[in-house]
């Protein structure tokens, strides 16, 4: 039997202590004395989130798959957990073996939000480890950074020995056969990382020095030694029904966020919306065959008992073969007893039809991310997404039954007028119109309920719009209100509902998004003054990081608030995920202009994705 | 047909809440494809009633869960299915069926549970020189003890709810203790309250009470005025 890492009495006190005892069905569990190689695979958040994670589950059978590796998992422990143990002195375990994860050879954190920078510094300092990559000494785990915010790992360079650019089914082989040979020849940890920068996709930050202008911009990005190369090449894997999948997942006995089997049937996203990252960094779109997704689903289904599987994509709609699928589900998915949840769909009669036969219409709501209130806007973020087609969808809605909408607006988007701002209530107003005239009165049950909500535009690296200026926390506020009175000022006033989110994580987001070496300075401030958990509104507090950017002489404006030129050199452009900074700056442009580009599907705008030479640039 | 499973509940699951185990058994029941029943509607979910929920920490061998299905192997069959989808620390020991009419439901039928418990450490109360006061706390007419529960706090006598009450000689307590909806009483009350007894004779310091360690037993019925296991309301199928 596996010995606790916490005793009876600490985790009694614990408000969920299955947060950190392990032993769920199908967790791995091997001899750690025949195994050569110990990862601790980290999401640095609280384990229902991170146990919900696909990135994860993926990452852990595909290491797990080799015999002479032992992939275990880490979570954040929770903020009364974390007094305990700091308080009594306990080291930070993985979930499996309750092992310290000081004795690990690797702590893989993935990356999935800015605002879990914290927790990273979290998950070090609890386990003992240094939180400064250069104060490691040899006997300490290397740590490995991957995730999607890994394609600008910057702000974080301090804190990782290395980064793993891309997808993980590719290079972890090479890294820890590596890994391997250099222990055997008695190599040292800095033998190791020269090694690995040589491995496509690994980026080994203290192997570069980044050099500035006077006026605080990027000069030169200089790589240290031979074995690394000035550019990083993402990689991703080219046939995904070949790749390996999680037929086995760890099927937890606390409620996770996804509480269900995750069935992922594409990468990538042919629509090329100009705020998006996945839809740049994810290039191009890659579908599993229904085939293969079945019999997926079947496996996956014997091996956890799960009653309800949801499909995995950017944009489920934009599958070719989704009706085949989805019917293919239903019927195995009635005789099994199993629910489908669907994914937020295209609205339209296809959609409906299934929609129905999965959820109770009363109960369900209808989703729309017009992202924009105007066509003008909308088409500046290439959101092909019109008017005409959202009042007919919700038309057609309405006459099936449904009656409540939800809606996801983007406020401070580049370009954005008040005219903009009023359209977000001006088009919730046009759905609640249409309702009554779709719907008789007698056939009406209750009024219909709209819900919109808006989060605050934040510019992220490899989008079009990485050049763009980010307004203050006060004009964010201040663009909310104004929509909100907008709202106030409809016929259906009563029929709708507004919300927005809070500003000044979205500044903050904006300063760790586009980030460069310097501001790991500020992350590390804030954590010692006390920051962890800022993905939590209930934890997060502004004024740690104000003071930490005050202490590191760190200016928040300088990254969110000042313009960039054409020609900037950005801190993530060492990085190359095939889509150029050519492609990126003429999307730009076209925005500027109002123009909307074509979606992969329609026509190829050569992004420079089919340099990875598969996916849907290789279809016709 | 109506089916009482028995299992167990032990090690590292203990730290595993009555609510989280609810969920588990609904997943391992279909990863053993058992051909249970689901209610109607659009999100079904299988028909099944646990029995008085253990509280975290503690530990089990007479836990149970009804459910229904449509069709059965034999028992013996039906437990190895199980067995073979079950995570460490959970053990389907039964799996039987219950008569199809009379009142069955596990929860409503509970009468009694029989309960192992011991203190930690164990040497904090000396068996050899405390008994004695263990059989005068027993001997008083009425055992008083304040008891909060969500609802409401009150002062109420214990002893009639104590069915038996052993301090053996392995140093473990055994109580067989009412229990049910109506009438329940916790294990913890009944040494609580011995703790405070020794306390009030001096016997024990102030505020120092071990630690418990409770292990469930059984759970107990009444028919016809006679005290069966849960698990003997149902027959093996062979
Ligand atoms: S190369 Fe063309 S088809 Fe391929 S991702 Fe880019 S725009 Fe789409």
């Amino acid at each position: 039997m596996r010995k606790l890492a916490l005793s009876e009495d600490i985790l009694l006190q614990a408000e969920k202590p299955a947060r950190y005892t392990g032993g769920e069905i199908n967790a791995v569990i091997k001899d750690r004395e025949q195994v050569a190689v110990r990862f601790a695979m980290v999401f640095p958040d609280v384990y229902e989130i991170g146990e919900s994670h696909l990135g994860m589950k993926i990452l852990y059978h595909l290491l797990n798959a080799r015999p002479d590796v032992w992939c275990e998992r880490v979570y954040s422990p929770w903020m009364d957990m974390d007094r305990q143990m700091r308080e009594k002195g306990i080291p930070l375990f993985a979930l499996e073996s309750q092992d310290p994860l000081k004795d690990f050879d690797f702590l893989g954190i993935t990356l999935q939000y800015e605002m879990c920078y914290t927790n990273v510094l979290q998950v070090l300092d609890l386990a003992g480890i240094p939180l400064l990559a250069a104060d490691r000494g040899e006997d300490m785990p290397l740590v490995i950074g991957g995730g999607p915010c890994a394609y600008n790992p910057e702000p974080l360079a301090d804190f990782f020995d290395l980064f793993y650019i891309g997808e993980g089914e590719v290079s972890y082989d090479a890294l820890l056969d590596g890994y391997k040979e250099n222990r055997a020849r008695g190599g040292s940890r800095q033998d190791f990382l020269r090694k690995a920068a040589e491995i496509p996709g690994i980026y080994v930050p203290s192997l570069y020095r980044p050099e500035y202008h006077e006026d605080g911009t990027l000069a030169d990005f200089v790589p240290l030694c031979p074995e690394a190369p000035r550019k990083i090449r993402k990689v991703i894997v080219s046939q995904m029904d070949e790749a390996p999948y999680p037929l086995k997942p760890v099927v937890p006995y606390l409620k996770a966020t996804q509480d269900r089997v995750v069935l992922e049937i594409m990468r990538g996203c042919i629509r090329g919306c100009r705020f998006c990252q996945a839809g740049m960094i994810y290039r191009p779109v890659r579908q599993k065959s229904v085939g293969k997704l079945l019999d997926t689903a079947r496996c996956m289904q014997d091996a956890t008992g799960y009653d309800e599987i949801s499909l995995s994509s950017l944009s489920s709609s934009d599958y070719t073969e989704l009706g085949p699928l989805l019917n293919g589900l239903l019927s195995e998915c009635r005789d099994r007893k199993v629910n489908i949840s669907l994914p937020s769909l295209r609205i339209d009669a296809f959609s409906l039809d299934v929609m129905s036969k999965v959820q109770d219409v009363k109960k369900s709501s209808l989703t729309f991310a017009p992202e924009g209130g105007t066509q003008r806007i909308r088409n500046v973020i290439n959101k092909g997404l019109t008017e005409e087609e959202i009042l007919s969808g919700a038309a057609e809605a309405f006459r099936g039954g449904w009656n409540k909408v939800k809606l996801y607006f983007m406020l401070g988007l580049p370009t954005e007028t008040e005219e903009d701002m009023r359209g977000i209530a001006e088009l919730a107003e046009k759905i609640a119109k249409c309702y009554y005239a779709e719907v008789p009165k007698e056939q009406r049950k209750g009024k219909v309920q709209i819900t919109a909500s808006a989060s605050f535009f934040v510019p992220k690296p490899f989008t079009p719009f990485q050049w763009a200026t980010m307004e203050t926390e006060e004009e964010y506020l201040r663009r909310a209100r104004l929509v909100k009175d907008t709202f106030r000022e409809q016929l259906n006033r009563k029929s709708l509902h507004f919300q927005y989110h809070e500003a000044d994580v979205t500044v903050l987001e904006g300063v760790l998004a586009r980030g460069d070496r310097r501001v790991g300075a500020a992350i590390l401030e804030a954590y010692r003054l006390g920051a962890i958990y800022d993905a939590w509104s209930e934890f997060f507090d502004m004024e740690k990081w104000r003071e930490a950017f005050r202490r590191t002489g760190v200016d928040p404006d300088f990254y969110t608030r000042r313009p960039r030129q054409a020609e900037e050199l950005f801190p993530w452009d060492f990085i190359d995920i095939g889509v150029t900074k050519r492609f990126l700056r003429r999307e730009w442009e076209r925005a500027m202009e109002g123009l909307v580009t074509p979606n992969c599907r329609e026509s190829c705008s050569g992004c420079g994705a089919a340099v990875f030479g598969g996916g849907i640039c290789h279809e016709n | 047909m109506k089916i009482r499973i028995r299992f167990s509940k032990t090690e590292d699951l203990r730290f595993i809440s009555h609510l989280d185990v609810m969920r588990y058994f609904q997943k391992a029941l279909r990863r053993a494809h058992v051909d249970i029943s689901y209610t109607q509607g659009f999100s079904p979910h299988p028909v099944m009633s646990f029995a008085s929920p253990l509280g975290l920490g503690q530990t089990s061998e007479g836990e149970y869960v009804d459910i229904e299905v449509g069709s059965s192997q034999p028992s013996a069959q039906m437990v190895e299915r199980l067995n073979a989808v079950m995570a460490e620390g959970i053990q389907v020991l039964g799996f039987r069926r219950l008569p199809d009419t009379g009142k069955t439901n596990a929860m409503a039928t509970i009468a009694a549970a029989d309960y192992q418990v011991w203190l930690q450490p164990e040497e904090w109360v000396p068996r050899a020189s405390c008994l004695g006061y263990w059989e005068s706390y027993l001997a008083q007419d009425a055992i008083v003890v304040h008891q909060k529960t969500k609802s409401r706090e009150a002062d109420s006598d214990i002893r009639p709810l104590i069915q038996e009450a052993q301090w053996r000689e392995d140093g473990s307590f055994f109580l067989r203790l009412a229990a049910g909806s109506d009438r329940n009483l916790k294990p913890e009350a009944v040494l609580d309250g011995f703790f405070l007894w020794l306390e009030e004779a001096g016997a024990l310091p102030q505020g120092q009470k071990p630690a418990l360690r409770i292990h469930r037993l059984d759970l107990y019925g009444e028919q016809d005025g006679k005290r069966i296991s849960l698990e003997d309301f149902g027959e093996d199928m062979v």
